[in-house]
């Protein structure tokens, strides 16, 4: 188990590496002073600009400027936003988690709904169901996720009326306890629902595939042999088995999901990493943007770790098979 | 070839999208003479609905949409190609020498691909255009950047495939260098398979390309359909025409190239998938 | 080792014709198939693989997929009751009990995400409704001898001849009468084969339950069963008791069957196989399947002959023209003819 662990982090630390390798080379990339990119354009005062020269080294030698940069990350010092008046590092906390807001729940429903689907499509293979599934997964291939989200917004913000168009909350909001919750809530639905839309896409193939795989093992022919009902197989025994490869799926797309979430939010002024990124590009704050991109990056790692113990908790073959060699 | 074209018309829904892509083409070369505007002039018919007059409506600005949305077919399909082609080739010299090598450059080139697959690839994109500046040939070059390991992945295992063929052999027997095997023998037999992935990747691209301009990162001066609903998001409670039309253009284009590609898969390796 | 011949058969089948449906054209597994297997008695069904021997005996368990396979002719009465035009929902009622089943692949056949105990414990909620089911698994488990520990234990974690077992254990959950096993030991090595077929034979006794044994190893069949039935391509041609059958066949098929696979008995009146294989069966015919392949074909065999009894023997038939009209014959005969 414990070298299992280690084998995974190990995977982690060189994505970490080239995602920070690619923010310094932005910084160097970028055109004019490499302060600048830094600083960023947005009028910050002169002593400031000139102490970020001094702590990354920018004097310096390209290696030098590569350790400092290193250095001044390990130590959490990821600069200050002059746009937010704030150190990049707070302000992308707190962006992160409204955005984990609207995604979890929707990976959730996505997963859930994919699943469900798949499991009312697979045994009546070639059915209604199952082209629905084909046709619901390319749809969320081929469309525009933020387009899809203005369109809810024209229709059930604008014309029906019934759901707030933007924001998380509403700006004469009770402010405490239920009202907030529900407040926030209702500003929720549609930004959630076209994520899990756009998640769809990603789980429905492969939780229809492998619930059609799991349908064809010998194992079910032994829960019927035993006198089960096929509804009672289906959840017992097909449900556990076909989860093991979407749950992967979805872990293993964080990156993904995670881009959709970002459109999604800048669509309904959702105050999350995508509005914060479209609105450093406007200030020209480069510190921030490259403070999403390492956030982003470190997500996924952590998603992809999460997955990791989630299969091993999934399927028990992988835990013997890792626990083994440790025993 | 024929045999090729004949078996793709058997699938209808990818036929259809071949159309659709054939008819995009067409209407982006020949709409000056359709249309009386010109998609850049400012009119005074400002925020109109659709009407005879402006069949898709006009912006902030008096500009006629639907001459906007045949100037953006350009941008669209110029990105959603080169970027194909561009990680198509990059794809195929990675994955065939991974795949001709083997050993350690074999895992170690799909270890490299494997971790821009995990990567955040859009934000990433986003950030490079953020601090770089936009511009077409560096959009292109990003999303190429990102696309690659499809490619190579698909190559590799080609390759992998014919290596072991006989003639493969008997090539090697008549003396020629292993670079000449790979490039002259391997590579030219493992191609098909790239252009049902080639094809896929140019409706990723188009979509890229689209977020990437919806967020702003484009040149103002370049009209594209993200472009168009970056714009129209302004204007949502207003005038629902300036987002509509251009996302569906947006969407329809990217669901014809997806069904291309599909069609293409599954003409070439019928064993895959059912449909 | 005999039943009761006089008793009513558990399962009941006659002139059985299953085919499945492959995109738009249908292949029939089983032409014609009759069998009848009474309380207490061990049956085998002989045959090669391909010759509709598992389609058959899934059929008694209605588990071939109704989506893809149909009862063409034929019945199949399962303790006094027809269940031939039986639905889905109707065949989960009856599953499992009076009829369960074991198969070939105990590794595959096992859930391998779930601990062995619920997997029998799942049978045994099913079946004995009330009962202590802790109880009850512990017992299954001490019945087919395996450590009531194991019931934590997941598939992946045992060798094959656990796994086996535990499906046998699966099975007795159910209290069955009869119990079909469907090669239950090729997937095992030989000192494994040997252990589960001594396990099968004594629950039988212990339980004074049925087994139909279906496999393509005639010393297995041999060893194990008081009645024979011989299938080939779809038929069923011949069955009678052991003796009968094994020592004195009277079909073309099962003689040749025996002769190629040089089925001897040894001193203590145990079957011993030596290698040989038997050719693979020819494609389908007019009339009796096996004429292309048979030395002593006749121009009557281009339909398919009934049974016929064979004469001074209880209980032994056989379908070929050639016995029809040489009631007495030898072995030797048809061999020294091909």
């Amino acid at each position: 188990m414990t070298r299992f662990i280690l084998s995974r982090l190990f995977w982690a630390v060189p994505i970490i590496i080239l995602i920070l390798a690619v923010n310094f080379l932005l910084v160097h990339l970028a055109p004019g002073d490499p302060v600048q990119a830094l600083v960023g354009d947005f009028p910050a005062p002169q002593s400031y600009i000139d102490q970020v020269r001094h702590e990354f080294g920018l004097d310096q030698s390209i290696w030098v400027q590569l350790w400092r940069y290193f250095e001044n990350l390990a130590s959490g010092n990821l600069g200050y936003s002059f746009a937010n008046r704030q150190p990049v590092l707070d302000l992308l906390l707190v962006r992160t988690g409204a955005t984990l807001i609207l995604m979890i729940p929707a990976l959730t429903a996505a997963s859930v709904l994919g699943v469900f689907l798949a499991l009312l499509a697979a045994p009546r293979s070639g059915s209604v169901f199952d082209s629905g599934i084909t046709a619901l997964s390319l749809f969320g291939y081929s469309v525009p996720i933020f387009w899809l989200g203005q369109l809810f917004i024209i229709l059930f913000s604008i014309h029906l009326g019934w759901l707030p168009a933007q924001g998380m909350i509403s700006l004469r909001s009770a402010g405490t306890g239920w009202g907030y919750a529900r407040d926030l809530i209702w500003h929720m639905v549609l930004p959630v629902f076209s994520i899990t839309i756009f998640f769809i896409a990603i789980v429905a193939r492969v939780a229809r595939a492998s619930v059609v795989g799991v349908l064809s093992e010998d194992f079910i022919t032994t829960a019927l042999a035993k006198g089960m009902s096929r509804r009672t197989v289906l959840w017992r025994h097909v449900l556990p088995n076909a989860m093991i490869p979407v749950v992967t799926v979805i872990g293993y797309n964080f990156g993904y999901s995670l881009t959709g979430a970002i459109l999604v939010e800048t669509v309904f002024a959702w105050p999350g990493l995508g509005n914060l990124f479209i609105t450093s590009v406007g200030n020209r704050d480069y510190p921030v943007l490259q403070g999403i991109l390492l956030f982003s990056a470190i997500m996924v790692v952590i998603a992809n770790l999460a997955t990791d113990f989630i299969y091993v908790i999934l399927d028990p073959r992988v835990r013997r098979s890792y626990g083994a060699q440790n025993a | 070839m024929h045999e090729f074209w004949l078996k793709f018309a058997g699938h209808r829904f990818g036929l259809a999208g071949l159309v659709f892509i054939v008819a995009l083409i067409v209407l982006a070369v020949i709409y000056p003479f359709i249309v009386p505007y010109d998609p850049a002039a400012i009119s005074n018919d400002i925020m109109m609905g659709p009407s005879a007059r402006h069949w898709l409506g006009t912006d902030d600005l008096g500009r006629d949409v639907f001459a906007g949305m045949c100037q953006g077919i350009q941008v669209s399909l110029t990105v959603g190609f080169a970027a194909a082609l561009a990680s198509s080739v990059l794809g195929i010299l990675i994955g065939s020498v991974a795949g001709f090598a083997g050993g350690r450059t074999d895992l170690g080139l799909m270890r490299f691909s494997e971790m821009f697959q995990v990567m955040p690839s859009f934000i990433l994109a986003a950030v490079i255009v953020a601090i770089a500046g936009p511009g077409l040939a560096r959009v292109v070059a990003v999303i190429a950047i990102l696309a690659w390991p499809q490619v190579a992945r698909v190559i590799r295992g080609e390759v992998l495939r014919i290596r072991q063929l006989e003639f493969v052999d008997a090539v090697r027997c008549l003396g020629y260098r292993e670079g000449a095997i790979l490039f002259h023998e391997v590579i030219p037999n493992a191609l098909p398979p790239v252009l049902a992935v080639g094809t896929l990747i140019v409706g990723q691209a188009i979509l890229l390309e689209a977020s990437l301009s919806f967020l702003g990162l484009s040149s103002a001066d370049l009209i594209s359909w993200g472009r168009m609903l970056n714009n129209g998001q302004r204007f949502l409670f207003d005038a629902w025409w300036l987002s509509f039309f251009p996302g569906a253009a947006i969407f329809l284009t990217v669901l014809a190239f997806n069904l291309v590609g599909d069609a293409v898969g599954a003409v070439l390796n019928p064993k895959g998938e059912q449909k | 080792m005999n039943g009761d011949q006089r008793a009513t058969p558990i399962v009941k089948v006659e002139g059985l014709r299953i085919s499945y449906l492959r995109g738009g054209n249908a292949v029939t597994a089983v032409k014609e198939a009759s069998l009848a297997i009474r309380p207490g008695e061990a049956v085998g069904l002989v045959g090669e693989s391909g010759s509709g021997k598992s389609t058959l005996a899934r059929s008694l368990l209605g588990l071939n997929p109704q989506s893809r396979s149909q009862i063409d002719a034929g019945s199949i009465v399962i303790a006094g009751t027809d269940v031939t035009r039986y639905g889905p929902s109707q065949w989960e009622k009856i599953r499992g009990r009076p009829v369960a089943m074991i198969f070939q692949d105990p590794l595959t056949y096992l859930n391998p995400v779930m601990r062995i105990g619920r997997q029998i414990a799942e049978s045994v909620r099913r079946h004995d409704r009330g009962a202590d089911v802790r109880a009850r698994v512990a017992e299954l488990l001490r019945l087919v001898k395996l450590p009531e520990a194991i019931a934590r234990a997941y598939p992946h974690e045992l060798s094959g001849g656990m796994r086996q077992r535990v499906l046998i254990a699966i099975a007795l959950g159910c209290r069955p009468k009869l119990l079909i096993a469907d090669e239950p030991t090729t997937a095992l090595d030989v000192t494994t084969q040997a252990e589960i077929m001594a396990l099968l034979a004594e629950l039988r006794e212990r339980l004074g339950m049925a087994m139909l044994l279906i496999s393509h190893d005639l010393g297995l069949v041999g060893s194990a069963c008081s009645r024979i039935y011989v299938m080939y391509a779809g038929y069923v041609i011949e069955n009678g008791s052991n003796g009968d059958v094994f020592i004195r066949p009277a079909h073309p098929y099962t003689k040749g069957l025996l002769l190629s696979a040089e089925v001897k008995r040894n001193a203590d009146g145990r079957f011993v196989t030596i290698g040989g294989d038997v050719p693979n069966p020819a494609t389908i015919v007019e009339g009796c399947p096996f004429r292309p392949r048979c030395p002593v074909a006749m121009d009557e065999c281009g339909t398919m002959p009934a049974f016929t009894p064979i004469p001074n023997r209880a209980a032994h038939e056989v379908r070929c023209w050639y016995v029809e009209r040489h009631p007495v014959i030898q072995a030797e005969e048809i061999h020294a003819a091909s």
